[in-house]
């Protein structure tokens, strides 16, 4: 696929749930939107938006009510859950919010994992891990568990692990939201590095709008409808942090 | 692959709530300890009772003259002793030499031995100086000594005139050599000694020395064991006075060729047939060693098996104590096991996890389960005064036991993991 290619494309998502029969309620009404390849993409929304839904049709962990999704070429609405499994492992790199690295599993295993899954042999997945953590800065902390990081370093242990099976998007939800500003920023350039060096397909799901203004376009969500897309102002915002 | 990453997760997780995961092996534990041990001890038993009985010979019919079974309206004296009493046994009932010759004769190729056994008195003593040993007195006829091994260290056997003169000659055992005579063999050959049998003394030359074998049911080890003085049949026979009676047990050696179930039946009929049809009151009976070793193995198999299962359904609780907590681990786990999938588990990998994880539980305490159950087994073995046998089929069992036990157990909880929806589990606080 060359760059700028479409990555992700949605068209016409609906998404209701069944809150018991007859009450079916309709979280996201008809979503369109696209990702090309490369692209750093914020979805912006307050809470109630429908950006958690929409975060988890994305992700492949939930298939939509109707409508279709393509995510580097495969349909995601027509997959088994066997077939959606191996397309999270493959495709998708998640940061979550709370970290979610697996307990009493040191930093490499966690790395490790999602390239275990893909049936990585032993010695190329332990090399690539420790190449990983090195890239987010965490080269002294490979061997310690969960509860022996700060919130920033399991957050970029997440990140490598996330980026373990090069996937096509990284998608991140609120990464940086139990953080403190400064170890925000942290995580936040650690993305950036990954856009503008490795070239990185992103999404950034948050709340925040200032968040959303590093990002190349923002796509703002409001009761369950695309209500506008903006371009980011990554460009300023770099400057005015390089003073 | 993907297998020892689960097995070091499982590790992981057992050593992170340590005293959690003893409690839920204790079932286990418990339940392989009490099988492995009730194996060991019936093991060790039917070893000893099979050895026992093949010392007496497992082709031996053992014969004998006894009561004719008769319906109880045609006793009149049944009341006071018991249905079927007739009469008291006399001399005409004995089984005569006669008798035993044409026998012989009738079956030459299944016969091989007839071994014929006479006490004299009870247990008695031998004593020279201060120096003494408690001996008892058995006559036991030529083919006795060409059936049995007797491991002569010193002197000689019997010779046939010996038998035939009713010489009055004997074999001792070591131990009474070391007793009585200070372990010198050569200082007791030829001597003559006297059993002192409450008041009757009874004297013989010693001609030979032979190895003693301490019985395997006898308890524990005595300085002064009671050891057979042996001496030929027919001395047994005069020294009682029974020279010209019959006799009323014997033990046939058959042939290895020889059906041993099917020539009992033979032999009683040639016997009940021949010379005990007309006997108002006894018959002979024929007891194969075979068939009385197999329903006593049987007997052995089925007390075993019966308490096994007892200790059976205490696997099966702690079975059920393994799914509980493994229930619980899921519960607690619940987000790892969103963020697993949300990393590209499959539901296989998730069920393989969790029932590996039982499975390790599981074999952990069998394995501990094993080693106290041996342990067991064999202290109460030893406490029995037998060696012990530890079974290896029964370790083998017992561990891919536990290994089914943990698959069975730990599938449920498995599956309910695997069937997790990644969403909700990943949204799980």
């Amino acid at each position: 696929m060359a760059a700028g290619d479409i990555m992700l494309d949605l068209r016409d998502i609906h998404k209701s749930f069944f809150i018991g029969t007859p009450n079916e309620f309709e979280v996201l009404h008809g979503v369109n939107f696209s990702v090309r390849e490369g692209e750093f993409v914020s979805i912006v929304g307050q809470s109630g938006s429908g950006k958690s839904t929409l975060m988890n049709i994305i992700g492949a962990l939930d298939r939509p009510t109707s409508g279709e999704y393509t995510l580097d070429g495969v349909d995601i609405e027509k997959a088994k859950d066997h077939e959606l499994s191996i397309l999270r492992n493959k495709k998708i790199g998640f940061v979550f919010q709370t970290y979610n690295l697996i307990a009493r599993t040191n930093a490499i295993k966690n790395v490790e994992l999602p390239m275990m899954y893909a049936g990585v042999g032993r010695a190329e997945r332990n090399e690539r891990a420790k190449m990983l953590l090195e890239q987010v800065g965490m080269t002294n902390r490979m061997i310690h568990n969960p509860d022996e990081l700060s919130g920033g370093q399991k957050q970029r242990v997440a990140i490598a692990r996330a980026m373990a099976n090069d996937p096509a998007i990284i998608l991140a939800d609120e990464p940086t939201g139990a953080l403190d500003s400064a170890t925000g920023r942290l995580i936040m350039d650690i993305f950036h590095r990954l856009h503008e060096e490795q070239g990185k397909t992103i999404v950034l799901i948050t709340h925040s709008p200032e968040l959303s203004q590093e990002t190349e376009r923002i796509i703002t969500l409001r009761d369950g409808d695309i209500k506008g897309e903006t371009a980011g102002r990554w460009e300023e915002i770099k400057e005015g942090l390089a003073c | 692959m993907l297998f020892t990453e689960n097995v070091l997760v499982a590790l992981a997780g057992l050593k992170a709530n340590i005293m959690r995961s003893l409690l839920t092996m204790l079932g286990i534990i418990i339940g392989i300890a009490s099988v492995i041990a009730i194996m060991t001890v019936g093991n060790s038993i039917t070893l000893i009772v099979n050895t026992t009985m093949q010392d007496l010979g497992a082709n031996n019919l053992e014969m004998g003259v006894m009561q004719k079974s008769v319906d109880k309206e045609t006793t009149d004296s049944g009341a006071s002793y018991g249905a079927g009493y007739v009469r008291d046994m006399t001399d005409q009932d004995l089984i005569t030499e006669d008798m035993v010759t044409a026998f012989r004769q009738e079956y030459p190729d299944d016969v091989k031995y007839i071994i014929r056994q006479e006490s004299v008195g009870d247990k008695g003593t031998v004593s020279r100086g201060n120096k003494n040993a408690n001996v008892k007195i058995v006559g036991y006829n030529n083919d006795y000594f060409h059936f049995k091994d007797i491991k002569l260290q010193d002197g000689r056997q019997f010779l046939n005139q010996d038998f035939e003169n009713h010489k009055k000659v004997c074999l001792v055992t070591d131990k009474l050599v070391e007793r009585v005579f200070d372990g010198d063999s050569d200082a007791a050959l030829g001597q003559e000694i006297e059993v002192n049998i409450s008041g009757t003394y009874y004297s013989y030359y010693i001609v030979g020395v032979y190895e003693y074998v301490q019985d395997q049911f006898s308890f524990g080890v005595s300085d002064n064991p009671t050891t057979e003085l042996v001496i030929p049949y027919e001395t047994a026979r005069y020294q009682n006075h029974n020279q010209n009676k019959g006799d009323y047990y014997f033990t046939i050696v058959t042939s290895v060729n020889t059906n041993n179930d099917e020539f009992a039946t033979k032999v009683r009929d040639f016997f009940n047939v021949n010379y005990y049809a007309r006997n108002d009151a006894y018959e002979v009976m024929v007891i194969s060693m075979s068939s009385m070793m197999d329903s006593m193995n049987s007997m052995i198999g089925t007390i075993q098996l019966a308490l096994s299962v007892i200790a059976g359904i205490s696997l099966v609780v702690g079975g059920i104590g393994v799914m509980n907590i493994m229930l619980v681990s899921i519960t607690e786990r619940t987000k790892e096991i969103g963020t697993r999938k949300a990393l590209g588990a499959t539901n296989g990998s998730i069920r393989l996890q969790f029932i590996t994880e039982s499975v390790v539980i599981c074999l952990i305490g069998g394995v501990i389960g094993i080693a106290l159950g041996v342990a067991l087994g064999l202290l109460a073995v030893k406490l029995m005064g037998y060696s012990g046998l530890v079974s290896v089929e029964s370790i083998i069992i017992a561990v891919g036991f536990s290994m089914a036990i943990g698959v069975f157990f730990g599938y449920y909880p498995a599956n309910k993991a695997a069937k997790l929806n990644p969403i909700d589990a990943l949204r799980y606080e």
